[in-house]
């Protein structure tokens, strides 16, 4: 045990004194944290919509009237045919196009129905879904409006919804993103770090002094771990003050909690570097390697899209990704106060992965090759 | 090496021999050096397997992965109900939200004081509760209220499904009223166009495409130039009597090749695994790809400039441009929602240009009417990058 | 004289390749023992068998009376160990290096206080405490290596080339430490392809293509091969050598 403390010392000792290392690893993820949640925005609003107004009516006027100020769409292009305003879409110059048609005002009173086209650019799902689900209400609500004031009875019963959202009833986007954001930055660091940490020893020589003297693997091992949770708590705690500073976000749920998971978190991701470092003679492996696994953590584990919208295989894949597990954490402890009962599945799946990962480093690496 | 390089370079006078002659030679040696140049750059590349693991693994494995997992579309999410009425209109009602496949009701909750706890466990993202007496308040006033709470931790989600639900109510409501025959009805036909089953992948895979050429390309690059500084072998080279221009090439000339056969194969994968064959023409394609990754392989060269070590290099171009790079190419979210600021800086990254091309090429089938300014600006970063970067790399001779 | 190191039909094979071929040969306790050979010989290979950082293919070896094959925790214990690269950290001082290797080496804080003032003493690098040893020139590095890794008091040191790159006079200052460390009964091992470097030695072994081609004290096979120096014994053994880099 006292060899680790002579460890420890030299680790900190070699930390603190690469102030470019620190520069770029605090700093940096720091100012993407700053910048990266304004960018992050995924609510539909601005919705370019094209419309082709045929038919020049009052009814119609009306409508494109209230379609633009609903405030969800822009009027992008007022055009004479069909045709024009489905180029603007081709052109991505417009994500809708609607089209009404000769005639509208006069068979929707003489034949009580009247059909309006719509094409959506849907190669943006979300974009595609929402914008038609805005149009489709908004012609609802107009449909609505006419009636009444052509003072058409309306005698069918009707159900109507009142819709409340908790927990971020502006429907702030940056909420959903800073804890998830700050998690891939984490994620980056600590794995980085930790492979190229080890390697680095490797291609300079200290590790075989290391090798030949009595030391423990699991010695050695912890040793390294120690200061790099340090470091991802140090980063962690800026992240969460520049969260704060800056989108106005605070923990709702308990600090014990968020600080548990995230060593926790540390953990598994340290033992992940570690067992790359394991596998890697030069930096540029290490590098390579972090690299593959952070980008696929960084896609996949639902900073950016949901889990749960992937097909039943990709979600079993996903179940031994760390980060994961600390995003199912991060956004409910901190948007809604999740417990320890609530995302205890989460943290013993991380301790779990965590242990895995670790053991595999520590059989991997060999004193004597 | 050095014999080679001196040797073949300096071929005895030029005295008494034609000009003609003098140029052919000079041709036929620059051709031998950066053929010996390019293979020892490839040698170094191949034979480094797990460093190829990365270059090859990773954009395949990306693509088959984000291109069959990764979507935005919404269905079968958990709910929970709480019905205080328990009368035939509700259960017709949640028989009616049951039975649609973006609803999965998880569980039956006995009061609303029980939403919040079912939230903060996770897996429920909406709750819809129906007030005492619905039925009646429905038959004897004509109207009734169903209240809906979403879990907005998610906003997309939540205003998605709220959505669904206000189509599955209206739907309900029309039910309600064909016997009475609605008049004046506006009927909205909508098509999805491009991509009508509103699958994930034509949205991702050419981000994906985008952003993994680009990281590749640039973080390959700037490390293998800074790993030839930290070895020395770089000043072996500058010592040659050979232009820095064609040491450039030769560096560049490997990756280059490693990034052309990403593509083919990714785009490969595509069309086979994915559905996403290539609509429009494969050579304008192939050609504004091209000219992505040499806009991409000269950032790794001015990087490279600049980075002291191996170490510095590799964060510089992962910490500096990975998280821009996903965020402003414009595949994960909209450009036109980000602050003026952010948007004008999005124009800087050509990925954000490339995303374009690709999307437009490669998904709607248009032709070059429609990405020439897309191609002029790559092909403007990418002279402009490469100009700087050879000069910054002369004042480092000097 | 019980021998320290004791291999019988050493082997080490890389796939077809046999690296260290049958080596039998003793070590004696106090001796220096200079393990000679040219480039891609097996002088490395050999010592990092005996050192317990690599695994043996065939053939028997005990280092300070431990097996190599099954108790190579209790032989690190009792050697030190100075590689090529020198192996101290670049970012530490030197106080701080030694700190850190008396720590690892299971040194009580008092026992590493008064060895660092010693060893700062004889290397003479008083003021050089707290410089960071990137910044120190390549010999007083080398001294600060070597000193290092004896700072445990072991039996038996290695030496892997240790004197690569420095004027002769820093290399005469080096081989200095050497005997005083071998007054003191440590039994120094030391690989090197410096030639004149083997007059220094109690015995050498020359290795070529895997294989102890000669071994004795430098006199004793000067005589038998009618050199002059240990480099024209060397050069004699040498000459057909097939293998020439490592």
């Amino acid at each position: 045990m006292k060899t680790l403390v002579f460890l420890l010392e030299k680790e900190f000792r070699q930390l603190l004194r690469s102030k470019q290392l620190i520069g770029i690893l605090l700093i940096a993820p720091l100012i993407q944290l700053i910048l990266l949640p304004m960018a992050a925005d995924y609510s539909v609003k601005n919705i370019s919509i094209a419309v082709v107004d045929n038919d020049h009516s009052t009814t119609s006027r009306k409508l494109i009237e209230k379609i633009v100020s609903s405030g969800y769409f822009r009027l992008k292009g007022y055009e004479d045919s069909y045709k024009a305003g489905l180029k603007m879409v081709e052109q991505d110059k417009a994500d809708l196009a609607l089209h009404i048609p000769v005639h509208f005002e006069r068979d929707l009173v003489r034949e009580n129905q009247k059909q309006v086209f719509v094409a959506i650019n849907a190669i943006e799902g979300t974009k595609a879904n929402l914008g038609g689900a805005y149009l489709g209400s908004i012609v609802t609500d107009f449909n609505q409006d006419i009636r009444l004031e052509w003072q058409v009875d309306n005698p069918a019963p009707t159900v109507s919804v009142a819709s409340s959202n908790w927990y971020n009833p502006l429907l702030n986007f940056k909420l959903y993103m800073v804890p998830a954001i700050l998690v891939t930055l984490v994620t980056g660091l600590v794995a980085m770090q930790s492979a190229f940490n080890i390697v680095q020893e490797k291609e300079s020589g200290t590790i075989d002094q290391i090798n030949v003297t009595p030391i423990k693997k699991y010695i050695f091992i912890t040793g390294k771990m120690i200061p790099l949770m340090v470091l991802g708590i140090v980063l962690f705690t800026m992240g969460l003050l520049v969260g704060w500073l800056f989108y106005g976000v605070v923990p709702l749920g308990s600090w014990w909690v968020l600080y548990g998971s995230l060593v926790v978190y540390l953990f598994s991701m340290l033992g992940l570097g570690f067992m790359i470092a394991t596998y890697c003679g030069t930096q540029q492996q290490a590098m390579s390697l972090s690299f593959f696994f952070i980008n696929i953590f960084n896609m996949m584990s639902g900073v950016f899209t949901a889990v749960d919208s992937m097909p039943g295989w990709a979600q079993a894949i996903v179940t031994t990704f760390p980060p994961s597990h600390f995003i199912k954490i991060m956004r409910p402890v901190v948007l809604k106060g999740s417990g320890f009962n609530d995302i205890l599945p989460e943290i013993l799946w991380m301790l779990g992965l965590g242990l895995v990962l670790n053991a595999w480093a520590v059989l991997n690496y060999r004193k004597t090759s | 090496m050095r014999q080679l390089l001196t040797g073949a370079a300096f071929s005895g006078s030029s005295e008494g021999q034609s000009s003609d002659v003098h140029r052919k030679r000079a041709i036929f040696q620059f051709a031998l050096f950066l053929g010996i140049f390019i293979r020892k750059e490839f040698l170094h590349v191949f034979r480094d397997r797990k460093t190829l693991l990365m270059l090859f693994g990773l954009p395949i494995a990306q693509i088959v992965l984000f291109g069959f997992a990764l979507s935005n579309e919404i269905k079968d999410s958990r709910i929970a109900v709480v019905d205080y009425s328990k009368d035939a209109v509700t259960q017709r009602l949640i028989t009616k939200i049951g039975s649609s496949p973006y609803f999965n009701i998880q569980r039956t909750l006995a009061s609303a004081d029980q939403i919040d706890a079912a939230f903060k466990k996770g897996d429920l993202k909406m709750a819809v509760t129906f007030p005492a007496g619905f039925g009646d308040a429905l038959i004897h006033t004509g109207k009734a209220t169903m209240q809906v709470i979403a879990d907005a931790s998610d906003p997309n989600q939540a205003t998605t499904i709220t959505n669904y639900l206000n189509q599955i109510v209206a739907d309900f409501n029309s039910e309600l009223a064909a016997g009475s025959g609605q008049p004046m009805t506006i009927l909205p036909s909508m098509q999805m166009m491009y991509n009508p089953e509103l699958r994930g992948a034509p949205n991702f895979v050419p981000g994906v495409m985008a952003l993994v050429l680009m990281l590749v390309c640039t973080m390959m690059t700037s490390v293998a130039i800074v790993r030839e500084k930290e070895l020395g072998t770089m000043e072996i080279l500058l010592v040659s009597p050979f232009k820095p221009v064609y040491i450039i090439i030769a560096k560049l000339a490997p990756n280059l090749l490693i990034s052309v056969v990403n593509l083919f194969v990714i785009l490969f994968l595509s069309s086979v695994f994915l559905g996403l064959p290539v609509k429009g023409s494969f050579l304008l394609l192939v050609f504004g790809s091209v000219l992505f990754i040499m806009t991409c392989l000269s950032i790794g060269l001015l990087l490279s400039i600049n980075a002291q070590t191996q170490q510095a290099a590799m964060t510089g171009s992962l910490m500096g441009m990975m998280l821009p790079t996903m965020l402003l190419t414009g595949f994960l979210f909209p450009i036109e929602n980000m602050p003026i600021a952010l948007q004008v800086l999005s124009n800087l990254v050509p990925s954000r240009w490339y995303f374009i091309i690709v999307k437009q090429v490669m998904l709607k089938g248009l032709g070059i009417g429609a990405i020439w300014r897309e191609l002029l600006i790559l092909g403007g970063m990418c002279g402009l990058l490469f100009t700087i970067s050879l000069r910054k790399f002369k004042i480092r001779l000097q | 004289m019980e021998p320290v190191i004791q291999t019988d039909k050493l082997t080490k094979r890389f796939g077809q390749f046999i690296a260290c071929n049958s080596l039998s040969f003793a070590v004696d306790k106090g001796e220096i023992f200079g393990f000679l050979g040219a480039n891609g010989a097996g002088k490395t290979t050999a010592m990092r068998m005996l050192c317990g950082l690599l695994g043996p293919s065939s053939g028997k070896a005990t280092v300070a009376g431990f097996d190599v094959y099954t108790q190579t925790e209790k032989i690190k214990k009792s050697i030190g160990y100075m590689s090529q690269k020198f192996s101290l950290y670049d970012d530490l001082s030197v106080a701080e290096n030694i700190r850190f290797y008396g720590g690892i080496y299971g040194m009580s804080r008092p026992a590493i206080r008064t060895k660092t003032t010693e060893l700062l003493e004889e290397l003479g690098l008083q003021k050089e405490a707290k410089t960071l040893v990137r910044e120190l020139p390549l010999g007083w590095k080398q001294k600060l290596a070597f000193s290092v890794s004896i700072v445990h008091d072991p039996q038996i040191v290695f030496l892997d080339e240790p004197t690569g790159g420095v004027d002769p006079v820093t290399r005469r200052q080096f081989w200095d430490l050497i005997y005083s460390a071998a007054d003191n009964g440590v039994t120094i091992f030391v690989t090197t392809h410096y030639m004149d470097e083997a007059e220094y030695c109690n015995r050498v072994s020359i290795m070529v293509d895997g294989v102890i081609a000669a071994l004795d004290s430098p006199a004793n096979l000067k005589q038998q091969y009618g050199a002059a120096t240990m480099e024209d014994v060397f050069y004699e053994l040498a000459r057909n050598a097939k293998r020439t880099s490592e």
